[in-house]
């Protein structure tokens, strides 16, 4: 099968097979448990019935995913520079950072509640903690991972720290900093939603998909949840595609993961 | 008046830490212009004696001059020729070529200036705007050699630059590194494990023995230059070939 063709079909057609089998489950529910398992036509329903909250909802959860994902990327970029430079600093920091990271975001969602609000701060703030680490994590692994003989290249050269650090060890970590960033860029959208969940706010705008989520539930609108739980996979898959995008744009000349191949 | 030598080893000695000693009583002096070809079994200290002689790791004992001058001296004008290429993959192979001009800060016209004459040297001079991946192993190693030669260097190290390449492709380049080396004048130390490309490019071989490594034999290669593909069908050249294979053979016991 031609590649583009493979790459668009396979994925719809265990799609649709997903879709039926789904809707063979619901059916075979008695009258009485459909509800645990509302048919794909019903969340659609749903979706249709809550459209304009729920795409409202969307924008909210984006600013907050993208907000806590920028700072991340910042933070970590300046961070994992630092970290590079020795392991001092790295066995000083590391443990902490890890601290952080294993911190549940439930847990410092009230914390930051008091800290900065409820609302699009905390929420940025709590997606941030958990965008940051897989991107420190990568990218100081790509800054001390440099080739050996590249550096004594450089040695023999005799060039500065700055020229090491600009022109060799930034560019070789590139790779890794973009498998951090794909990672980031999926748990962002579901960091932001649990964070809206713990943390979230309807002031001002109607809140997030995470808010949404917590009201459709108390309302007992399962159909509605699914709905959102949809949609909140198609705003981490449009994050994912963004970087993807940005990955192939800074590597595909060199790096051999983005070479067009149809294997 | 004289130059000095291109390189002068006394009683060089290293051990990296407590470890066994590499290389032990290491005495040498090589001419300005001199082709040095280093051959011996596994772990006998060749490349680690050529990391010496670039100043990149320091010797445990004796002195060790490079145009009269210590080791790792800015003024020596040395250059590395590594095992494997080792181009920096995201720059096109001009840029490649231009790193050690870039790290001196010359400027960008004379940086292109150079490339491009470099890379003519080295017969890619279309392939300026390729990336390294888009080369073939014996394409990549030339696009070495051009870097090394960039900052017109007195001194080439070359740590078993054509270990990795099929035989034609290393005769290729054996051959046109000779012809490099008449054009640049430069003094030039080879490892290799191969005698036919020791004998080939050569005025004199080191035999080095293992454990520590020593100079076991010193044998001047009096073949005439220039060097074509012709000279390895030369009687000269095949008996030197098997003399020096059977030396290497009295330090290299088959396991």
């Amino acid at each position: 099968m031609r590649r583009p063709l493979r790459r668009l079909l396979l994925p719809l057609a265990t799609g649709l097979l997903f879709l039926g089998a789904w809707q063979g489950v619901h059916l075979s529910l008695s009258d009485d448990l459909r509800f645990l398992l509302p048919s794909p036509g019903m969340v659609g329903d749903a979706w249709s019935e809550h459209r304009d909250l729920l795409l409202r909802a969307t924008v909210n959860t984006a600013q907050g995913a993208l907000l806590g994902f920028s700072l991340a990327v910042a933070v970590s970029a300046g961070l994992s520079i630092l970290l590079s430079l020795s392991a001092s600093v790295r066995s000083c920091l590391y443990p902490y950072l890890m601290a952080l990271q294993m911190t549940p975001l439930p847990i410092l969602a009230p914390i930051c509640v008091i800290w900065v609000g409820a609302g699009l701060r905390s929420v940025a703030l709590l997606t941030f903690v958990i965008a940051f680490f897989p991107l420190v994590v990568n990218t100081t692994q790509g800054l001390i991972a440099t080739d050996r003989n590249l550096v004594e290249l450089f040695q023999l050269y005799r060039a500065r720290r700055w020229q090491q650090l600009l022109l060799l060890r930034i560019p070789a970590a590139l790779p890794y900093f973009f498998t951090g960033l794909r990672i980031a860029a999926t748990i962002s959208p579901i960091g932001a939603v649990v964070a809206e969940m713990n943390a979230g706010s309807s002031a001002g705008d109607g809140g997030g998909l995470g808010f949404q989520a917590v009201i459709f539930a108390s309302q007992a609108k399962y159909a509605a949840l699914f709905a959102t739980a949809a949609t909140t996979c198609l705003l981490g898959f449009a994050l994912n595609a963004a970087v993807l995008g940005l990955a192939w744009a800074a590597l595909h000349a060199w790096h051999d993961a983005y070479e067009r191949s149809d294997r | 008046m004289s130059l000095p030598p291109a390189v002068e080893l006394e009683a060089i000695a290293k051990r990296f830490g407590d470890g066994p000693t590499v290389l032990e009583s290491i005495s040498l002096t090589a001419r300005p212009g001199e082709m040095i070809s280093l051959l011996g079994p596994s772990g006998c200290g060749k490349s680690t004696l050529l990391r010496l002689i670039a100043g990149l790791t320091p010797p445990s004992a004796g002195s060790l001059r490079v145009a009269g001058r210590p080791a790792g001296d800015p003024a020596a004008s040395v250059a590395f020729v590594f095992q494997e290429a080792t181009l920096l993959p995201w720059l096109s192979v001009r840029a490649n070529v231009e790193v050690p001009l870039r790290l001196g800060g010359a400027a960008p016209a004379d940086r292109t200036a150079a490339s491009t004459r470099l890379l003519e040297l080295v017969g890619l001079g279309g392939r300026g705007e390729a990336y390294p991946r888009q080369l073939s192993g014996g394409q990549r190693m030339r696009v070495s050699l051009a870097r090394a030669l960039s900052l017109a260097p007195r001194l080439l190290l070359l740590d078993e630059p054509f270990g990795a390449l099929d035989e034609m492709t290393r005769e290729r380049l054996n051959e046109e590194l000779l012809a490099l080396q008449a054009a640049g004048g430069w003094t030039g130390f080879f490892v290799t494990h191969s005698v036919a490309e020791a004998v080939f490019l050569s005025h004199r071989i080191l035999i080095l023995s293992a454990h520590p490594g020593r100079v076991h034999a010193e044998v001047p290669v009096t073949l005439p230059h220039p060097r074509t593909a012709d000279t390895r069908l030369q009687p000269d050249y095949l008996r030197l070939v098997a003399q020096v294979s059977r030396q290497l053979r009295t330090v290299s016991p088959v396991a």
